[in-house]
């Protein structure tokens, strides 16, 4: 008897120690995971970076034939595209927010966030192949003749609104950007206003102010970072968003004024190209962008992470 | 009424119009795309979808090898992801709750969520792609085993957090080993929490493109061999969505019909079982 359960005394044991110390290597693997992917996009992109050097960054030119090829075509439509969405999702994504957290009756509450969220669900695939059949036709139809006719003559920013009305192209990735990463910010702004104590806001309406003047005078300045972050984590979304963007922004490696001509990104360069890359120095060049691609996102959402820390864990789950 | 009010009152009026309107902004986008799906997608729904393979351009077809492969790869990239996922959850809920190392794998995991999967794929071709030497099914259930690990250990941490301390003490209280408590008392307890996250991590998956490209890349005909370069609705969504050709592009909507409301169906699920969790539903 003694015998027996001495026995299994030890197997609760080793029980014990194998599998905290399986635990501890998956915690340990979530960090490999993250160093070796730097390390392998660092390595893979070594050839082009030890042959181009620093000009690898500055340089328009992308040509297979002659083995050339320069980043800023494709790093200045990221940024340009991702602006966009910025301008246009920002404010909307503040508005549902507000909404739900402060308009939206009870009843309605759960089903209107949950829509929002479903919203966020649908995978870019399925943006890319809408904004390249549904949005870019109209845009092509309603909308770029009249910014070509109103907007092209303008001093300064007419600039933005030359040439043809291709459909395609920087403007429409932008937006269909913008819709991609509207959910994201609406959910992380809704989770932040509802940190907000009711106490404060009570405190502002007994002094007379209207909801409005609470919203902006209370509730905006008690959640600035969480806002902040917020709008940084659908940042990094967009920058690093493929799908969605490939199908409309028209693969061109040029750097134009306007932001109806078509352009490229990091991502959609690498997503059309990667697997026809012929040679070491392209296939490498198109790796460049992704560590590119891998630092700037790193840094943006690593920084949103960091302002969205204080933030209840729980409240973000999924976002 | 004095005029500086009657003007707060008109500013208070335009700003709650304007976040009304941005609410229906979003939901319209919501149901365009939705609207979109079912009016395009509709018409290629049929038997032939499920029971053929992709055609060459001009000739009818289905999608089974694709929906085959995307099902397996699924399927094998959450067996590859959900163990670790569940075990470093298990973590930082429990062994490592508050250890200095725990603060930093969260964060990791938090950028590994928000990183752009295409990088994923990256990753995976220079590691095991060009290691192989040829595309397979392999790599890319490993890459969609990669995009699914983050979001499993959010999930389980959060819900191995959710069991109530003292149902632990009264294990430990008998004797029991911590692991013993964990297997035996809090995962039963934490049982539909984790099913969640799986459903989730498996929703987020499944409509994954970008890392596909290159490490399944897309297989024309119907293919068994996980060593082997294996076709994907995502890809192949994408391809015959850019081709040319009408029949083409009528696959890509009805596969991009099956997918959505699969991802979706996946999603309400998991948000009706949290809503059921002790606690989850007062919290949105």
């Amino acid at each position: 008897m003694a015998v027996v359960s001495a026995k299994r005394a030890a197997r609760q044991r080793s029980g014990e120690r194998y599998f905290r110390t399986a635990t501890l290597v998956a915690a340990l693997l979530v960090l490999a995971l993250l160093g070796g992917v730097a390390v392998a996009l660092i390595q893979g992109a070594w050839p082009a970076l030890a042959h181009f050097r620093l000009e690898f960054l500055t340089r328009e030119i992308w040509n297979p034939v002659t083995d050339e090829f320069g980043a800023l075509a494709p790093v200045y439509g990221t940024l340009v595209t991702s602006l966009i969405a910025m301008l246009v999702a920002v404010p909307i994504g503040f508005g549902i927010a507000i909404f739900l957290t402060e308009l939206c009756p009870r009843r309605l509450r759960r089903p209107v966030g949950v829509a929002i969220e479903l919203l966020a669900a649908v995978p870019s695939i399925i943006f890319g192949i809408w904004g390249l059949f549904v949005l870019a036709p109209l845009l092509q139809r309603h909308v770029q003749p009249w910014l070509i006719a109103h907007a092209g003559p303008l001093p300064g920013i007419g600039r933005l609104f030359q040439g043809p009305p291709f459909g395609i192209g920087v403007l429409s990735a932008g937006l269909v950007l913008a819709i991609m990463v509207l959910p994201f910010i609406a959910a992380v702004m809704r989770d932040v206003f509802e940190t907000v104590p009711d106490v404060l806001k009570e405190s502002g309406y007994a002094l007379g102010a209207t909801t409005w003047e609470v919203i902006w005078k209370v509730v905006v300045p008690y959640s600035r970072i969480g806002i902040v972050g917020g709008v940084m984590l659908g940042l990094g979304r967009a920058l690093g968003e493929t799908m969605a963007v490939t199908f409309v922004i028209g693969n061109a490696h040029r750097v134009s004024a306007s932001l109806l001509a078509p352009g490229t990104t990091i991502s959609a360069s690498i997503a059309n190209e990667f697997t026809e890359a012929v040679g070491a120095l392209y296939t490498s060049s198109l790796v460049a962008l992704g560590a590119l691609l891998f630092i700037i996102t790193f840094a943006v959402i690593a920084a949103a992470r960091f302002m969205l820390l204080r933030l209840d864990r729980r409240a973000l789950s999924g976002v | 009424m004095s005029r500086r009010r009657q003007v707060r009152k008109l500013g208070n009026a335009a700003a709650l119009c304007l976040s009304i309107l941005a609410t229906l902004v979003g939901l319209a986008c919501l149901g365009a795309i939705l609207w979109t799906l079912i009016a395009r997608g509709m018409s290629g729904m049929s038997v032939q979808l499920f029971t053929q393979m992709t055609p060459p351009p001009g000739s009818a077809g289905g999608l089974l090898n694709a929906i085959y492969g995307s099902v397996v790869m699924t399927v094998l990239g959450i067996l590859i992801g959900a163990p670790i996922g569940i075990l470093a959850g298990t973590y930082l809920a429990e062994y490592g709750r508050d250890a200095r190392l725990s603060t930093v794998v969260r964060f990791v995991n938090d950028v590994l969520l928000s990183a752009p999967s295409i990088i994923i794929g990256l990753f995976v071709y220079e590691v095991l792609v060009v290691r192989m030497g040829h595309f397979s099914a392999i790599a890319g259930a490993v890459a969609l085993a990669i995009i699914a690990i983050p979001v499993t250990v959010r999930t389980t941490e959060d819900m191995l957090r959710l069991v109530p301390q003292a149902m632990k003490d009264a294990s430990t209280a008998l004797g029991a080993y911590p692991w013993r408590t964990i297997t035996s008392i809090v995962y039963p307890a934490a049982r539909s929490g984790i099913v969640t996250g799986l459903l989730l991590a498996i929703a987020r998956v499944s409509g994954e493109t970008a890392p596909l490209l290159f490490t399944a890349l897309n297989n024309q005909f119907w293919s068994k061999n996980l060593n082997a370069p294996m076709a994907n609705l995502p890809v192949v969504i994408f391809q015959f969505a850019l081709s040319p050709y009408k029949d083409w592009q009528q696959l890509a909507w009805s596969g991009a019909l099956l997918i959505t409301f699969a991802i979706l169906l996946l999603s309400i699920i998991a948000r009706l079982i949290i809503a059921a969790l002790p606690g989850g539903g007062t919290q949105r």
